[in-house]
């Protein structure tokens, strides 16, 4: 028998155990299975190996793949090379943060109730809302919980949908309103690169659910929130962010936004492939009760001191079952303490700083590719660290040819068929130097 | 506020610097109307990097996690985290790659993906996999809209309504398919604990859509008439369902697959050891049979040759139930955990799972009373009603805090009054599991003897992870604070 490093029972242990229950193999315990399921039962086919062996295996596999460290990105579309202040990956692989479970046991999770307490006020001033939860999957089913919620409290099932909308998050928007039974339709978006208000007629919000946009948006253009609200009435106006961009940005919750969702993982959370990400969710306080997901909540403890429970939870599966607001039980909890810590660190005015330099350098970089022959930028609308260039070329083409010169230059947005022609999506981030940049446009006049 | 990172701090105070721009500025309001511009910066905090290390050390040490001591909550696996997965997950190819990059420069996460695909279609006894769903009731609901979408194509969606639950659920069952419009039909369970085959039979016809099914069952007891079930919900047409919280109990020596089933979720963050991080990220693949596969989400990650690559083109396929393709990290954690086990180390895993679960049960049920008194699997549910006229599991579990170990799962499954629902997982010695035992057994005497000691706990003695004394829930449900507010 082999020994595991995880497994602390040694033969002898076990043998005293099993004579405390009376059993003397340890394959009695597992009577109750059916011997035909014993019999049919297959292996992988692996040894053991060391962690030194599963070390190197992997350690090879990972180097098969590109990185951010490797190419200089100008990869966005929903997950952007931000940088990650060293302390989050410190403090976050803290045993007592990273092995412990949902709060349930409040009096031995204060640590974590306070930090998700932290993230709900944090949320609610980076997006003007009264109330946040302490995370959901990611942008895409914060997205679709949003709209769920929307139907359950207006008991209405059509959704418009900006066309503009980031479609990965759009993709997941279609599958959970398909198991519901939603009608989402689309509102396309004008030159600027924003909603089209003439497509919102009166006639297409009657009976409405809500009207979901993301600001920015897919194409990086920032959307103009005023008065959707006071078109839309009663139904509810859903709007997606990025997080980084609200440093900047006058917050949702000003023009009357209901829920404010987003993709956290601008937050300090590495790119890691598209996951863990980390949902963000915020609403106003009258319908918290109809709200998803986790919360902590201040109380005292039997001295009177300060401490946090999880709250509300009779919203939750666990309790109301069937009833219940969502399904969701396990979330992105580490996730939401490395956007808790990212903006406890970068601070009250060091967001708006980081936003500006976003802003600054995407606006250089659309200047000089907007000035190159064969190249202009697809949208007048403003934007904010992220912009889509026409292109004359193939973007696979200058793709490929930026990617010989070390540039993760874009995304092709070609398959997704939202524009007619060649179309290129280019991220910038405070990563970005001028040197880069400069040398991305050169790249991109010669191929 | 209240011991919070706000209650520090100065203005002006920064943790960390930017650096300078290297662009000629151009004025903000040449590049965003001004209308669209934020007035006041939000009120985060202000506080030096020292400030913020010092506080969330602070806080982490108000954490019990599973590197501090026995975890026993039942159904969520507290194992060991082994600290190497999260180098891995950690290494520059996995954490900084974009999602978007292209298969060509993604071979590496590819591969991982396909081939942790294929060892979890083993491990199930299953034929095809999506890795997408970030927890288990993630995978739940992507297994109902499955089902959805199998009898929309058979045109039959409208007779096939119901999904059976055994009463002995956990509670995400019921919620996942309420989301997809199915209405849920519980089944009770009988006196041994397990599915009352006649109270299903009672409801077995052709508006049956399927059965959602944990076995081993919250109660920790094997459902031994499974392969009696599956036939009888495939006779009618329905499908099997099995979620995999309990998967521990079984792994590395039996296959749901093997037990009829059709749709399996796997818990990445329980059976293989990724950790729990305060309540996420984990992760739900969900494993079907042939007869499902069609509706799997895409992308799909399929093989030609040694080339890896993202594959859309699944015509009858559910959609996309993640923006990408699920908790990736996570799946690198898991990868490295059942490379490292192997075959001989995943069956050593649900042997000293099961045999620590009853050992534990032998040791209590001795003084706690054991509502079903027969071997148990990986966990097992004791209670103390009939013990004391004023004392609660409630005060028992917090009783337990001052001898400086985590309780149990409490008040699960809801069909046993007063239960302790108590999962030691392989990871523990056998004398963390006497210490354990020894504590709840005081516990008991002292039920007796003191009362008010258990229903005064904790005491706020000197224990790890513990810093406060009893909290008062009901009056954070009536008055919810929710959030800081500022001057």
């Amino acid at each position: 028998m082999t020994a595991f490093e995880f497994i602390p029972n040694t033969l002898e242990d076990q043998r005293k155990m099993l004579a405390e229950i009376g059993l003397s193999d340890v394959e009695e315990l597992f009577v109750d299975i059916p011997a035909e399921v014993l019999k049919r039962f297959k292996p992988l086919g692996l040894k053991p190996i060391s962690e030194l062996e599963v070390s190197q295996l992997v350690s090879r596999m990972a180097s098969e793949n590109a990185h951010t460290g490797q190419y200089v990105s100008f990869l966005g579309g929903g997950i952007y090379d931000h940088y990650v202040p060293a302390i989050i990956s410190h403090l976050i692989s803290r045993g007592e943060f990273l092995t412990c479970y949902t709060p349930y046991q409040a009096e031995l999770s204060q640590g974590t109730l306070t930090w998700m307490f932290e993230f709900q006020t944090m949320i609610c001033e980076l997006t003007a809302m009264e109330v946040a939860n302490s995370s959901m999957y990611d942008g895409g089913s914060a997205l679709a919980e949003a709209m769920l919620m929307a139907k359950n409290i207006t008991g209405r099932k059509r959704f418009l949908v900006s066309k503009s909308l980031n479609p990965h998050h759009r993709r997941c928007l279609e599958t959970y309103a398909w198991g519901v039974g939603l009608e989402l339709i689309d509102v396309p978006f004008t030159e600027t690169g924003q909603l089209d208000r003439a497509a919102l007629q009166p006639g297409e919000l009657d009976d409405l659910g809500g009207l979901i946009v993301q600001t920015p948006n897919f194409f990086g253009v920032i959307e103009d929130l005023s008065g959707l609200k006071e078109l839309i009435k009663d139904a509810f106006l859903i709007v997606s962010v990025n997080p980084i961009s609200l440093g900047l940005l006058a917050p949702p919750g000003l023009f009357g936004a209901d829920i404010v969702v987003g993709e956290g993982q601008p937050l300090g959370i590495p790119q890691s492939f598209g996951g863990p990400l980390l949902g963000i969710f915020a609403t106003r306080m009258n319908y918290v009760r109809r709200m998803p997901g986790r919360m902590s909540g201040r109380t005292v403890d039997a001295d009177g001191r300060v401490g946090y429970v999880m709250a509300l939870q009779t919203r939750e599966q666990h309790i109301r079952r069937e009833k219940a607001t969502s399904n969701i039980c396990t979330n992105q909890a580490l996730m939401a303490l490395c956007a808790t810590i990212y903006m406890a660190t970068l601070g009250r005015h060091g967001l708006r700083k980081l936003a500006e330099l976003n802003l600054q350098k995407a606006h250089y970089l659309a200047e000089k590719i907007a000035k190159l022959p064969g190249f202009a930028l697809r949208f007048s609308g403003p934007f904010f660290n992220e912009f889509v260039v026409r292109t004359r070329k193939k973007p696979s083409r200058l793709l490929k040819a930026l990617r010989d010169e070390g540039f993760l230059g874009g995304l092709d947005l070609e398959s997704y068929e939202l524009l007619d022609g060649n179309n290129l999506l280019v991220a910038v981030t405070e990563k970005r130097t001028r040197d880069e940049m400069d040398r991305f446009v050169k790249v991109l006049k010669g191929a | 506020m209240g011991n919070t990172i706000f209650d520090i701090g100065e203005e002006n105070r920064i943790g960390l610097r930017l650096p300078a721009l290297d662009v000629p500025e151009r004025n903000l309001t040449e590049l965003i109307p001004a209308e669209l511009i934020r007035k006041e910066d939000p009120k985060l905090p202000q506080v030096s990097q020292v400030e913020v290390v010092r506080h969330y050390t602070r806080l982490s040490r108000m954490n019990y996690g599973v590197d501090s001591g026995i975890y026993p909550l039942g159904s969520c696996t507290m194992k060991y985290n082994p600290r190497i997965n999260e180098d891995l997950a950690r290494l520059p190819g996995f954490a900084h790659a974009h999602p978007l990059q292209g298969d060509e420069l993604s071979q590496g996460a590819l591969k991982l993906m396909y081939e942790l695909g294929e060892y979890l279609c083993v491990i199930g006894g299953m034929d095809a996999i999506s890795l997408q769903p970030a927890a288990g009731a993630h995978g739940e609901l992507t297994g109902m809209l499955l089902i959805k979408k199998h009898f929309e194509r058979t045109k039959e969606l409208h007779r096939r309504t119901k999904i059976l639950l055994p009463d002995s659920a956990h509670g995400t069952n019921p919620a996942s398919a309420a989301m997809c419009g199915f209405e849920v039909v519980p089944i009770p369970s009988d006196a041994r604990g397990l599915v009352d085959l006649q109270a299903l039979k009672a409801h077995l016809d052709e508006s049956v859509a399927g059965i959602m099914l944990t076995n081993p069952n919250t109660l920790g007891l094997f459902e031994t008439d499974i392969l009696e079930i599956t036939k009888l919900i495939h006779d009618v047409g329905g499908f099997v369902y099995y979620d995999g919280a309990n998967l521990n109990a079984i792994v590395g020596r039996a296959r749901p697959g093997d037990m009829g089933v059709d749709i399996v979720h796997y818990n990445l963050h329980k059976t293989f050891s990724t950790p729990h991080g305060g309540g996420g990220p984990g992760a739900g693949p969900v494993a079907v049979v042939k007869k499902l596969e069609p509706y799997l989400p895409v992308p799909r990650i399929v093989k030609n040759g040694n080339r890896y690559s993202l594959d859309y083109e699944y015509p009858h396929s559910i959609g996309k139930i993640h923006s990408f393709y699920g908790n990736f990290g996570v799946l690198v954690r898991a990868y490295a955990y059942i490379r490292m086990m192997g075959d001989e180390g995943l069956k050593a895993v649900s042997t000293n799972a099961v045999l620590n679960a009853n050992y534990l049960r032998v040791r209590l049920s001795k003084v706690y009373k054991a509502p079903y008194d027969r071997l148990c699997m990986h966990e097992f549910v004791l209670t103390t009603k009939g013990m004391s006229e004023e004392i609660r599991t409630l005060d028992v579990a917090k009783r337990l805090i001052d001898y400086g170990v985590h309780p149990s799962s409490i008040y699960f499954p809801l069909i046993v009054p007063e239960v302790m629902m108590i999962e030691p997982t392989e990871t523990v010695s056998k004398e963390e599991l006497d210490y354990f035992a020894d504590a709840l057994i005081k516990v008991a005497q002292e039920m007796r003897e003191n009362p008010q000691l258990l229903k005064e706990a904790p005491h706020a003695v000197p224990v790890y992870g513990a810093s406060v004394r009893r909290l008062d829930e009901v009056r954070a449900a009536k008055e919810p604070i929710l959030r800081g507010h500022f001057p």
